[in-house]
């Protein structure tokens, strides 16, 4: 009884913060409330017995995500009152295609009365009750032996976007100067130093390129 | 009452269609466009860990970890992609983002 009363929260809770999400003026309201769409989330996870999963979606998304979210959205000086515009416009299109999809998934799982179904060939069961295995035990064992190549592959995902999010947002700026180890390494006797004849009585202005320190 | 797969399917049909309202709602700004789309794989997640719980298959919880290593890589890009264009234009509007229209 006590597990129904908690779905039930967790689910109200979840749905009105996601409407929240997408009916607040403001996008930093809309990320808290993202924030707290995906806390209950990880609560209903928590329901289903999927503790290593809610904790991941607690780190992962309430940890890193929104706060990523939080920061582009103060750091990026928009107004948002004028991207509002047009907000009742597209309300009614938005409703009818919204409304549709939700009354075909409600009916198709009205009518299907989706149930477990307990004959079917499982690949990878979970652990019993009073097996002492906890769920995160269960998943490593799966995921490092069974699954170990989409387990890399997640890997090689992760890194292709960390790799482009630096490579986007780096900015290269052109008036600071750097040091070149390169051409430090390679200045020699030859390079370092020049001897010029100055005539007396003149003024000698060495060849620009010259000087390693000076190419930058 | 006990809660059964229905339950979890109807929350995440909602929050679905939460995340589709959303996009046509908000077309003109990108944040709240990257949140529905978040909003929409948790959606997607919250189905795959139910049918995982009450089918007694731990496979739907491995897809759904891919599913959140894939929404977190996605959501880096897509805010990275907007800090650029944001540098260059000055502004985040959906609707100017149109020069490669011809």
């Amino acid at each position: 009884m006590a597990s129904a009363l908690f779905f039930y929260v967790f689910a109200v809770l979840a749905v009105a913060s996601g409407a929240m999400v997408i009916l607040t003026k403001n996008p930093v309201h809309a990320v808290l409330f993202l924030i707290l769409a995906f806390f209950n989330a990880a609560g209903l996870f928590v329901l289903l017995s999927a503790e290593f999963l809610a904790m991941l979606l607690v780190i992962v998304y309430v940890g890193a995500v929104s706060v990523l979210f939080l920061f582009v959205v103060m750091m990026l000086d928009v107004d948002f009152a004028e991207l509002k515009a047009g907000f009742i416009k597209n309300a009614g299109i938005g409703a009818v295609v919204g409304g549709i999809v939700l009354a075909e998934i409600l009916a198709f799982v009205g009518y299907r009365g989706l149930t477990a179904a307990s004959s079917l060939n499982v690949a990878s069961p979970v652990p019993a009750a009073g097996s002492g295995i906890t769920n995160t035990q269960a998943l490593g064992e799966i995921l490092y032996t069974k699954y170990v190549y989409f387990f890399e592959g997640a890997s090689m995902i992760l890194f292709v976007a960390m790799i482009g999010a630096i490579v986007l947002t780096l900015k290269h700026r052109v008036a600071v100067k750097r040091q070149s180890i390169a051409a430090q390494v390679a200045r020699g006797p030859k390079t370092g130093l020049e001897v010029i004849k100055v005539p007396s009585g003149g003024y000698v202005i060495p060849p620009a390129g010259k000087h390693p320190e000076a190419a930058e | 009452m006990t809660i059964g797969l229905g339950h979890y399917l109807v929350v995440a049909a909602c929050l679905f269609t939460l995340g589709i309202f959303g996009i046509f709602l908000n077309r003109k700004n990108v944040i709240v466009i990257l949140l529905s789309i978040e909003l929409m794989l948790l959606a997607v997640n919250i189905n795959l860990v139910a049918f995982s719980h009450f089918n007694g298959d731990l496979v739907g919880q491995v897809f759904a970890l891919f599913v959140l290593t894939v929404a977190a890589a996605e959501s880096a890009i897509g805010l990275a992609i907007m800090v650029v264009y944001f540098r260059n234009r000055g502004s985040i509007a959906v609707e100017d983002i149109n020069m490669m229209k011809g």
